[in-house]
């Protein structure tokens, strides 16, 4: 598909560039936003990706519409031979079932299945960071094993905890923050994926890879307790 | 720092907010930020500060506080009725205050939020790179969260004016408010219904927020082969989005990506007249080109620089 830009007001375009959840698409918007904030042109004051898209914020009193566009297909042409950026593998410890994850046996009947073939099924998979938004750290995850998947609740929970892992639909992650919240909670996670005071407020990037591990309840009191701010 | 403000009661909604926070978007945190940046700024210029100084913005009823330490300090924005030891003030001036004073900020008359800004800009910690506070991700600004009574703001160093400033004019905030709005991101959703968005006023509801403000009127309908929601995509201030229902949705500084499609975004230099709307204040949206609309940001920063050379020569 040949990339298509979207005016989005005065002072940011989409570049679209391609459609559906597609890691291949991801990829591409993915290596572009390396390239224009691994080189800051002027004007450019925020790059944003998403599934397919991405978005630059631009001072339209630096740089305009028609010279971004220009920019934005010219670096794509050099996208086979830029560098790829490194991705990672992401650990991330998880306390599954009980006061942890209180939805996990509805989550097995719903599918039929045991409530430790929950943990090995969520366990097992590799899940790609399409997209981080929504709230601070939250991932928009691909990779959710079909005989995992259930409705979101009909009445969401007024206080779900921060680091709680869930399933809704076809779509698992985790709440980085204390929220309201809809999913089937499964698990809980002690580490804090978003800490705004650390040098890497954020434990991973779009593009990285997550693989939940099972962990024991002493170890996610150990952690827990090693995470305090 | 200097101990400046203690908070003797908040008001319904006042933060500590700045220009905004623009380098953590893509980890999932909003810009932040004064919603109303054009009475943000003058007030710091006002005061002596740079327009990049962080305030607080109190919305629709403002706060009640005492001064702890000799300050500049002024208050633009909506009209709120502030006195100074019992005795009415003026906005858009600057205003000499000493320890003991209590500045009593009322119910908005003219507009929705009131900035106030003070010698040395409120001091709190620089999150990401900003003080403004993000309510929904509970960060910035004061212990993240919306000013309570009891609490005591420091301020930065600065100097005291020499000579008191003042605006010769200012902004009055009109209940039919009009914003200029580029078609896009999604128009291509909504082919039948762009005139009929371009040329209906809708209503402000009481459902807005830093996040956004929701409109009433008659809905806007997607053409028939649009899907209701799409493959969530980043979002910025000023974009209208159309959820379910058609009832459209200002978004304003508290999100980044979302999986609505947007018919129009109102032009950045216009977001301030949105946080100023209150509920029952009516939206008329006006359509213009990409360049109209880069034309008009140039001039408005000329406005701007013009007022800052006023103010701060």
């Amino acid at each position: 598909m040949e990339t298509e830009f979207r005016i989005c007001g005065d002072r940011s375009l989409l570049a679209v560039y391609g459609s559906g959840i597609d890691q291949a698409v991801n990829e591409k918007v993915r290596r572009m936003a390396a390239l224009l904030t691994g080189h800051p042109h002027p004007g450019i004051d925020a790059v944003v990706g998403s599934y397919c898209t991405l978005l630059l914020y631009y001072n339209p009193l630096q740089v305009g519409y028609q010279e971004l566009t220009t920019l934005l297909l010219s670096l794509e042409k050099t996208l086979s031979q830029a560098a790829i950026a490194e991705t990672r593998t992401v650990d991330i410890p998880v306390r599954y079932g009980g006061a942890f994850g209180p939805d996990i046996d509805f989550v097995a009947q719903h599918n039929g299945i045991r409530t430790d073939e929950v943990i090995a099924l969520h366990s097992a998979a590799d899940y790609y960071i399409y997209a981080i938004g929504f709230a601070p750290g939250f991932c928009y995850l691909g990779g959710l094993d079909p005989r995992l998947q259930v409705p979101r609740l009909t009445t969401p929970r007024q206080n779900v905890s921060a680091g709680s892992v869930g399933i809704a639909g076809s779509q698992t992650g985790v709440y980085p923050l204390a929220s309201p919240g809809g999913w089937r909670l499964i698990g809980r996670t002690p580490l804090r994926l978003f800490a705004p005071e650390r040098q890497q407020p954020l434990l991973y990037q779009a593009g990285d890879t997550i693989r939940f591990r099972p962990i024991s309840e002493d170890e996610f009191l150990h952690i827990h307790h090693l995470e305090k701010p | 720092m200097t101990d400046a403000l203690h908070i003797l009661s908040p008001g319904l909604c006042t933060t500590v907010q700045d220009l905004g926070r623009f380098h953590a978007y893509h980890m999932g945190v909003p810009v932040s930020g004064v919603l109303d940046d054009y009475a943000g700024r003058i007030a710091n210029w006002l005061v002596g500060n740079p327009a990049t100084s962080a305030t607080l913005e109190m919305s629709m009823t403002g706060a009640r506080m005492e001064i702890l330490s000799p300050a500049d300090i002024a208050i633009t924005g909506a009209a709120m009725n502030p006195q100074i030891n019992g005795r009415p003030c003026r906005q858009w001036t600057s205003l000499r205050v000493q320890p003991g004073d209590v500045i009593n900020l009322g119910a908005a008359d003219n507009g929705c939020r009131t900035s106030l800004a003070i010698t040395g800009g409120v001091a709190v910690p620089q999150v990401l790179g900003s003080s403004s506070t993000y309510l929904g991700g509970l960060l910035g600004g004061f212990k993240g969260r919306m000013l309570a009574a009891g609490d005591i703001l420091k301020r930065g160093a600065g100097p005291l004016l020499r000579t008191a400033k003042n605006l010769p004019w200012f902004p009055l905030y009109p209940e039919d408010i009009f914003l200029r709005a580029i078609a896009g991101p999604h128009d291509n959703y909504f082919h039948n219904q762009l005139e009929r968005f371009f040329s209906t006023p809708f209503t402000v509801t009481a459902q807005c927020n830093r996040m956004g403000v929701r409109l009433a009127g008659p809905p806007i309908d997607r053409d028939a082969a649009a899907p209701e929601s799409i493959l969530s995509e980043p979002i910025i201030p000023g974009n209208v989005q159309i959820p379910a229902g058609g009832r459209p949705i200002i978004l304003l500084k508290e999100q980044t990506i979302g999986g609505y499609t947007n018919i129009a975004t109102v032009i950045s230099i216009d977001i301030w007249r949105i946080g100023q709307a209150k509920p029952g204040d009516r939206v008329h949206f006006v359509q213009l080109s990409l360049e109209e609309a880069h034309k008009l940001y140039r001039e408005w920063a000329g406005f701007l620089a013009a007022i800052k050379a006023l103010l701060t020569a």
